[in-house]
């Protein structure tokens, strides 16, 4: 029996069509905007002015307290703006606009592709490299990653949980990763159990990538404490809470955080991002971002540097198809569409997905008739019929009781209703009204 | 809901074998009734575009169709027709809206306002029986009643009725739709494997049948029917399967779905041993129906990661 989450879950269509598709390094862009504002937290602070001369990897902006995160420059070139450009939310955030010039490293990275096996820092180092190099949870999340890694006093860890579930329909970034950088991404797993203090680390992959999975296990038995579980596939067993259940069966109590149950929980992305942050001093500045959809001419895993517009991964795929309804930043599950290809890509970027007109129109809505299916597939455990009702009346109160903060947002709810109703929408609204109201009390 | 109404299929072709053209024409009258009023309101009454395409009024009809003699006027059949779907239905607001069981509601008003026409059961001769004049008889259950009533031993009662395997397949008086286990189970078998529904609801109200009856029936086998016997005859199995499953009117947790089927299961039995009708299926489902509000209130599912309060 492979390992999975217990309660509810769905399988949509996987979709992955760019997994057999080496990520390709895309061409430098004209200009980036990258935006100050890319992560979990308090925005950074911009460091550079109109003018400025910048190359790969300076710092561009600074982390403005614990939970956040400093922005490296991902390209040469000069400063153009520091102003407001619209990002994938559809609103204009403060962006560092540069105009690129060539490809001029800053001298302190090592540019050499040899694998750096031994770990000389120490583990406060090591969460200083991190947090010095702007690393932030790639899954998308963008949780700052040294945040997870300092661990308050009276918190004991026992386990690190890789997570290389990829569970999003047609997104294949992680996939490719753990092919291509396979042997980085261990060393960096061994430099997060440093920082951490723990001598476990779980990698969960799940079954539909069995070629990841034999690869790693391989590789494994020369990294003491690393070991692979294959899962079922489940959606959403990459969420960090149905993870941490399927992998070590310890339930993260509602409200309450992983490291309350020992657990911390870092995507394969993040721990390549540390391997060259720690062993190569290299800043996160690029990622893999997965651009597909069904009517791509070729769907592709791009390596791309922040702050690159949207535009040219559509470009270097083939260009947009005619039969274009939607694009998604995202996967289809959790993804939210974006009105503009000019937005530039961001740490939490993962894929974007182009979706054809017909796969893109909503359900007709009828009544809710109870039959109860997305009562049966919540992984949260939750009643997302009576949450979406008590959202639309605004009954805030009922909502909270309810367990909205409790909802992942996962959208099973909507994938599996039958009256074609848009729960998730509705839970979502709620859920922000609840969490703004929480806030307000403290 | 075509899946349930394919799942319904083997039931109607063994009502057809058994009671012949009275069971056809029960049917589409009263599915064709159904349909029309439901149209009708929609258009006429209510202003709404009308929705009769998502099958439920379908079911509805075939459900309706279920719990009646095959030899019912054409009139009463109408009459059901229109409170199924005015009162049970409509008058709440159409399909997810509706507290009770429309076919249900339908059912129980013709049985309190026809007696004698909702309880005259053509004996089972076989597709030659006629619709108008049909030879009745008493069904298994209603002998059973009579018979411990006026002091018989339940052996000696066991002697006039049909066996046990007769009645799996159908072989007895009663509505056209509970008569055969056989093709009940396969139903739900099918309803099962398109997980159309959960097993949680059904399984519940037989359980708690099976065990009730079956403890009566060990402390005296003689003035109490054996557990197979309640679970073959009367509704039970049209009951649990496609009567107390409806989406609308059962509960949305998988604990309360267990409550509302034990309910179903205590109340059916409380009717048929110790109440005045010798059924109480239909009874049981509607009482538990009023419930469902209740129950989906206090019962709720087990939240991921949920914080004791103890």
């Amino acid at each position: 029996m492979l390992k999975t989450f217990p309660k509810g879950g769905v399988h949509p269509a996987e979709d992955k069509y760019s997994a057999n598709n080496a990520i390709e390094t895309l061409p430098l862009p004209k200009t980036v905007s990258i935006p100050i504002a890319q992560h979990i937290g308090a925005p950074s602070k911009p460091v550079v002015n109109k003018g400025d001369k910048v190359k790969v990897g300076d710092k561009i902006a600074e982390s403005a307290g614990f939970v956040s995160a400093n922005i490296h420059s991902s390209v040469s070139g000069i400063v153009v703006k520091v102003d407001n450009v619209m990002d994938s939310t559809g609103y204009k955030r403060p962006c560092v606009v540069i105009d690129v010039e060539g490809d001029e490293w800053n001298e302190s990275i090592d540019r050499s592709t040899d694998l750096k096996k031994e770990i000389s820092l120490t583990d406060k180092e090591i969460i200083n490299k991190i947090n010095e190099s702007g690393i932030v949870g790639l899954g998308g999340a963008t949780f700052p990653s040294h945040v997870k890694l300092s661990v308050p006093a009276g918190k004991r860890i026992d386990v690190l949980i890789i997570n290389g579930v990829e569970c999003e329909p047609y997104l294949t970034s992680d996939h490719r990763l753990m092919l291509e950088k396979a042997e980085e991404m261990l060393v960096g797993i061994q430099i997060l159990m440093k920082a951490l203090g723990v001598n476990s680390a779980l990698i969960g992959i799940e079954n539909n990538k069995p070629d990841a999975i034999s690869h790693l296990d391989t590789l494994v038995k020369d990294y003491p404490g690393i070991k692979v579980h294959a899962l079922k596939v489940q959606y959403p067993q990459g969420g960090e809470k149905q993870l941490i259940k399927a992998l070590i069966n310890r339930e993260v109590p509602s409200g309450a955080l992983p490291l309350d149950v020992g657990a911390v929980v870092h995507n394969v992305g993040t721990a390549l991002a540390v391997y060259e942050a720690v062993q190569k001093n290299k800043p996160l500045f690029e990622r893999v971002v997965t651009l597909t959809g069904k009517s791509v001419t070729k769907p592709s895993n791009f390596m791309v540097r922040i702050g690159t517009p949207v535009t040219d991964l559509v470009e270097a795929a083939g260009g947009l198809p005619e039969d274009t309804g939607k694009i998604i930043n995202g996967g289809p599950m959790m993804g939210k569409a974006v009105n503009s290809l000019e937005i530039p890509v961001v740490k939490g970027t993962s894929g974007i997905l182009i979706m054809p007109a017909d796969l893109s129109k909503r359900k007709k809505e009828s009544d809710c008739i109870r039959c109860a299916k997305c009562v049966s597939v919540c992984p949260q455990g939750l009643e997302p019929y009576l949450l979406n009702k008590l959202a639309l009346l605004e009954k805030n109160d009922k909502l909270e009781t309810g367990g909205v903060m409790d909802c992942i947002e996962c959208g099973s709810c909507s994938y599996t209703c039958p009256a074609g109703l848009p729960l998730l929408d509705y839970i979502r609204l709620g859920k922000s009204r609840v969490s703004q109201i929480i806030r307000s009390r403290k | 809901m075509f899946d349930v109404v394919i799942a319904m299929l083997p039931v109607l072709a063994i009502s057809i074998y058994f009671f012949g053209m009275g069971a056809i024409i029960v049917t589409l009258t009263a599915v064709v009734s159904c349909l029309a009023f439901e149209w009708l309101i929609q258009k006429y009454m209510l202003k709404q575009e009308p929705s009769i395409t998502d099958g439920s009024a379908l079911v509805t009809g075939i459900l309706l169709a279920f719990n009646m003699p095959t030899n019912l006027p054409i009139g009463i059949i109408i009459i059901g027709s229109l409170v199924a779907i005015g009162v049970g239905k409509m008058s709440f607001g159409g399909l997810g809206n509706n507290p009770f069981n429309p076919a249900l509601v339908g059912r129980v008003f013709l049985l309190i306002s026809f007696p004698v026409q909702m309880t005259s059961w053509p004996v089972p001769t076989g597709f030659s029986n006629s619709y108008t004049d049909a030879v009745t008889g008493a069904t298994p259950l209603g002998v059973m009643k009579e018979g411990i009533g006026a002091g018989e031993s339940v052996s000696a009662i066991m002697d006039k009725i049909p066996s046990h395997m007769e009645m799996f397949y159908g072989h007895m008086g009663g509505s056209m739709g509970e008569i055969a286990a056989v093709a009940l189970l396969l139903g739900f078998a099918y309803l099962l494997i398109r997980k159309v529904i959960t097993w949680h609801i059904p399984i519940s109200i037989i359980a708690t049948i099976a065990i009730f009856t079956g403890i009566l029936w060990m402390v005296n086998p003689e003035a109490n029917a054996d557990p197979l016997f309640h679970l073959l005859t009367g509704g039970i199995l049209l009951g649990a399967i496609f009567m107390a499953t409806d989406y609308v009117t059962s509960p949305m947790s998988i604990k309360g779905m267990w409550v509302y089927g034990i309910g179903i299961g205590v109340i059916t039995v409380l009717i048929r041993v110790f109440g005045a009708y010798p059924e109480g299926v239909s009874f049981a489902i509607l009482i538990m129906n009023a419930f469902v509000p209740l129950i989906n209130m206090y019962i709720k599912p087990k939240r991921f990661g949920e914080i004791k309060n103890d």
